[in-house]
């Protein structure tokens, strides 16, 4: 049900994040979706990429701090509120949100977010019938 | 309305215990021969670790006649003092032990010094002298802004104020604005602490609006860190005060092994009490006055933890000629360096190695680290960057808020080893340069 996020610890200065994105771009890895959570002077880069075991894999080997992360991603209907309403079925279940981000695939807007209780996020996913998207789906359309 | 005491000629000038400070250099010699003597067979009958030295190079105490025989006798190094942690370079029984105090160590082991009533009575002494010698009098008001603990500073300089009769406002650190209050509106007169806290403190009392010209201030008693001629002028011109210099080390005794008089010129050694001699620090040979090398001392007459050429690691050169204040007692010059890789950060000593043993216990961080001491706003800073090892990062660290707790785990490790504040920076893996020796692990970038 999770899909795998790539998460990697880069310093906040210059030409960290371009030899990041030069190594994805040598093993000929597609992007689908980044976002940067950063501090003053580190920043934690979260990666969605077709393929994600094969680039941890070419990171690690060039000695990248990198992990693979499991992250929920649920498909959101293109309406105001829709992700209100989504993330309120998780609160009300007693889940901390992590972090969380959204971006357009082929029309469809994702949503993903990690949550501090990976097994009762599932059990509500499953329990609300809630629309989330594997990482076979996303391969597909990406 | 602030007064110009300072300008007091020089023939007014107090010394607290002329008979001492003013002996012929030939009585002082006597003196200290016989003292040399007396310590000599003190520690040989009552330290196990002396006497097995002395027995080993074929000495006895009765080889140990005049001061010039002090160079038959073995070094004291600091990791003598470590290996012998806590106890075992005490003379005296504990029973006789009023007070201790403690000061970092290189490996998490502080320096443990025992006194003995008699011992505090000297400190006391030599406090009073430097007291004296700044023009400290019993009609002032003099706050010790060093730190009141296990640092001998505090509790040092505290004695001392009350031993000549003045009166004791003990401010210790942190609360700086209480304390810029407290000196204008006691009027208090002098202040003893380092002296980048005293400018820290200056900038403090401007912001505050409180001006010079509405506080008492005439003297400072600055120590505990190195300084320099400029730092003394810019304090003096911002606090309108005269500062003179302290200097100590919790190994010999504490603050007032050795002051400076009205003349700014040296540092008077109380060399009845602490026989000094600068040494080749590769040779160990002895040095003549005027040239530099590290500056090794002798109790003379301490019963607690009494040490013979101890090695301080400080460079420096004793002063060739008399002073003109009348004192004369033999002067040390400025603290040129250190022969090691110590460094003074707020006072406190601080070695690399004790990092290194704290980062090296760390499982989350490679074996490589880099101290980078600076002076913001006049405080001094240490800034300890550390390695994360890529096998480390797993999706638990996914987050800064992870990362901020690793950062924050490490500062408080740092925080009890040290005994001071540090800020940790995680850095991504090899990214600090594999040194070459110590001082490559070290970046300061304090003007000096």
């Amino acid at each position: 049900m999770t899909i795998n996020q790539l998460s990697v610890f880069l310093e906040n200065t210059t030409g960290t994040l371009v030899q990041v994105l030069k190594l994805l771009k040598q093993a000929n890895i597609q992007l689908i979706s980044t976002t940067i959570a950063e501090t003053a002077e580190y920043g934690i880069l979260r990666i969605i990429c077709a393929e994600p075991l094969r680039a941890c894999a070419e990171l690690k080997k060039a000695g990248v701090a990198v992990a693979l992360s499991d992250v929920f991603a649920l498909q959101l209907d293109n309406r105001p509120g829709c992700a209100a309403d989504v993330v309120e079925q998780f609160s009300q279940a007693g889940i901390g949100i992590t972090y969380i981000y959204t971006f357009l695939l082929r029309g469809n807007g994702i949503l993903i977010f990690r949550t501090d209780n990976t097994e009762l996020a599932r059990q509500t996913i499953v329990e609300g019938h809630l629309p989330y998207i594997s990482e076979h789906d996303l391969a597909a359309w990406a | 309305m602030k007064t110009n005491f300072y300008n007091t000629p020089k023939s007014q000038t107090m010394i607290w215990n002329p008979n001492k400070e003013c002996m012929s250099r030939d009585e002082m010699s006597e003196l200290q021969g016989r003292r040399l003597h007396k310590i000599v067979d003190y520690v040989y009958h009552h330290v196990p670790f002396y006497r097995n030295k002395l027995q080993s190079m074929d000495l006895t105490p009765d080889d140990i006649r005049t001061i010039d025989d002090i160079t038959k006798l073995p070094f004291t190094t600091k990791q003598d003092l470590r290996d012998n942690y806590p106890f075992g370079l005490q003379a005296a029984p504990q029973s006789e032990i009023i007070r201790i105090h403690a000061s970092s160590g290189t490996t998490g082991n502080p320096t443990i010094v025992g006194y003995t009533r008699k011992d505090i009575g000297i400190w006391n002494e030599c406090m009073a002298r430097s007291l004296t010698a700044y023009g400290v009098g019993r009609d002032d008001i003099f706050s010790v802004s060093y730190g009141y603990g296990l640092f001998t500073g505090g509790l040092g300089a505290h004695n001392g104020v009350e031993t000549i009769g003045a009166a004791v406002v003990p401010a210790s650190t942190g609360n700086t604005e209480k304390h810029a209050k407290l000196i204008r509106d006691l009027g208090i007169t002098g202040i003893a602490c380092t002296p980048s806290y005293a400018l820290y403190l200056a900038e403090t009392m401007e912001k505050m609006g409180i001006t010079k010209e509405q506080t008492r201030l005439r003297i400072g008693a600055f120590g505990a860190e190195p300084w320099t001629e400029q730092m003394r002028t810019e304090i003096q011109e911002r606090l309108g005060l005269k500062g003179y210099n302290l200097y100590g080390l919790s190994e010999i005794m504490g603050p007032s092994v050795s002051y400076e008089c009205v003349c700014q010129h040296g540092s008077h050694i109380n060399e009845d009490h602490f026989y000094p001699e600068i040494i080749n620090p590769q040779t160990l040979e002895r040095l003549p006055d005027g040239e530099t090398g590290e500056l090794v001392f002798t109790t003379l007459t301490k019963e607690g933890m009494p040490v013979l050429r101890y090695r301080t690691r400080d460079l420096c050169s004793i002063l060739p000629g008399q002073c003109s204040c009348g004192r004369t007692s033999v002067r040390m010059g400025r603290i040129a360096g250190r022969s090691d890789d110590m460094l003074i950060i707020r006072g406190i000593n601080v070695f690399p190695s004790q990092v290194e043993s704290v980062v090296l216990s760390s499982p989350e961080f490679a074996p490589r680290y880099m101290l980078i001491v600076d002076r913001v706003n006049n405080l001094d800073t240490l800034l300890v960057q550390v390695e994360l090892r890529q096998e480390v990062f797993t999706s638990t660290f996914d987050t800064p808020t992870a990362i901020n707790k690793l950062e924050q785990h490490l500062a408080a490790k740092l925080k009890s080893v040290l005994s001071i504040g540090a800020k940790v920076q995680i850095k991504a893996p090899n990214t600090i340069e594999r040194s070459q020796g110590k001082s490559a692990h070290v970046i300061d970038k304090r003007q000096m």
